[in-house]
């Protein structure tokens, strides 16, 4: 059967930490670096489930500062 | 498979919109502004009106959408963006013409120019951000917060007898034979960005073909001015003002 993966890149200079797209990702893929933070002092975004994305695209779809890349592929 | 292996094999299905600018927004973390200046984006890139497109900019936390979105653009005084479109559009027919506008800007400061462009049937698009409050000064009542509703204030909550009832303006304008197309539309899920860009898109199409006033309101978030998280704000968006402005099409376009 066909498998859809898929991945994110996170802006993390421009990402503000506002965990919309954390909360809106139907994988639970996504957390805010617990500790590290950018040059302007957010807890970025970040991977921290990669195996189970889907690249549906959810999280950047509702960042709003469009920090959020999306990549799909689909596996045969 | 790792993640570069997906990138270079994979498709990208989204990336940040080409018409926005590389700085950074200066809005707060989470805020509702950002979402729809990509929706705005996007759908000027996809209708090809790059060269088209002259926004009107408002007085608000959105003063300066003109940095963020790189079409034309007129700054206009504080709740005067109607009046300026309506020059604009009439100046030059061919143009896009549409503005963005806060609730304060839109209902209050600025009703008089918002009904009777309406009105007039103006062939412009007006993006109503609908979040309740004056976030660019602070948190203030704006005619749209909710009874009940803490602002800087109100620090004990609206108070009808007091501050008279939330305005429901975009209802009003639905009533007007100039609005060709009246929605109200949110930005916090997926799904709700996605049918708030269909919107927008059908908007700008019938403000190009000059068929009257299309009003997109998006009921949004004001975190900060609302003291919440960003995710809170959602949430309470959700559940209080659904009810006051509920979703949907007010006036569908024909
Ligand atoms: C003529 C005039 N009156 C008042 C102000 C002060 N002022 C600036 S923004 C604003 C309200 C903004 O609220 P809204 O339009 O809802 O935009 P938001 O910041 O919430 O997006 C006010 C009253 C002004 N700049 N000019
Ligand atoms: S693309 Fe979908 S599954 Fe992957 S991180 Fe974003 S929301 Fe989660
Ligand atoms: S939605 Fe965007 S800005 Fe907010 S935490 Fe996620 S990547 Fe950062
Ligand atoms: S004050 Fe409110 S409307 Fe203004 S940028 Fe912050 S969250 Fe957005
Ligand atoms: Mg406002």
């Amino acid at each position: 059967m066909a498998k859809v993966i898929g991945t994110v890149v996170v802006d993390r200079e421009r990402c503000k930490g506002c965990d919309l797209c954390v909360v809106a990702c139907p994988c639970d893929v996504l957390s805010l670096a617990a500790k590290d933070v950018n040059d302007r002092g957010y807890h970025y975004a970040m991977m921290v489930n990669p195996e189970a994305c889907i690249g549906c695209a959810a999280c950047a779809t509702v960042c709003p500062d469009a920090c959020i890349e999306v990549y799909r592929l689909t596996q045969k | 498979m790792n993640q570069d292996e997906i990138i270079k094999q994979g498709t990208k299905v989204y990336s940040r919109p080409r018409l926005m600018d590389d700085r950074n927004m200066h809005y707060c973390p989470g805020c509702s502004h950002g979402v729809v200046h990509k929706l705005v984006s996007e759908v000027i890139e996809e209708l090809g009106l790059e060269d088209k497109t002259i926004g009107i900019a408002p007085v608000g936390c959105a003063v300066f959408a003109y940095h963020y979105i790189d079409v034309d653009w007129v700054e206009a005084a504080h709740g005067r963006a109607p009046a300026v479109a309506t020059a604009v559009k009439r100046l030059d027919p061919s143009r896009m013409v549409f503005t963005y506008q806060g609730d304060g800007d839109l209902a209050a400061i600025g009703t008089a120019e918002t009904i009777h462009a309406a009105n007039r049937g103006e062939n412009i698009a007006m993006i109503f951000i609908n979040n309740g409050i004056y976030g660019m000064t602070g948190g203030q009542m704006a005619p749209t917060t909710l009874e009940g509703m803490k602002t800087a204030t109100t620090p004990y909550g609206r108070r009808v007898d007091l501050n008279g009832y939330p305005l429901n303006i975009t209802p009003l304008l639905a009533q007007l034979p100039g609005t060709c197309y009246v929605t109200r539309q949110s930005v916090h899920t997926a799904a709700s960005v996605r049918k708030c860009k269909a919107a927008i898109k059908k908007a700008f199409q019938a403000a190009l073909d000059g068929r009257g006033t299309a009003v997109i309101e998006v009921v949004s978030t004001c975190n900060s001015g609302w003291k919440m998280s960003p995710a809170k704000a959602n949430e309470w968006m959700e559940e209080n003002m659904f009810k006051a402005y509920p979703l949907g099409d007010l006036k569908p376009l024909e």
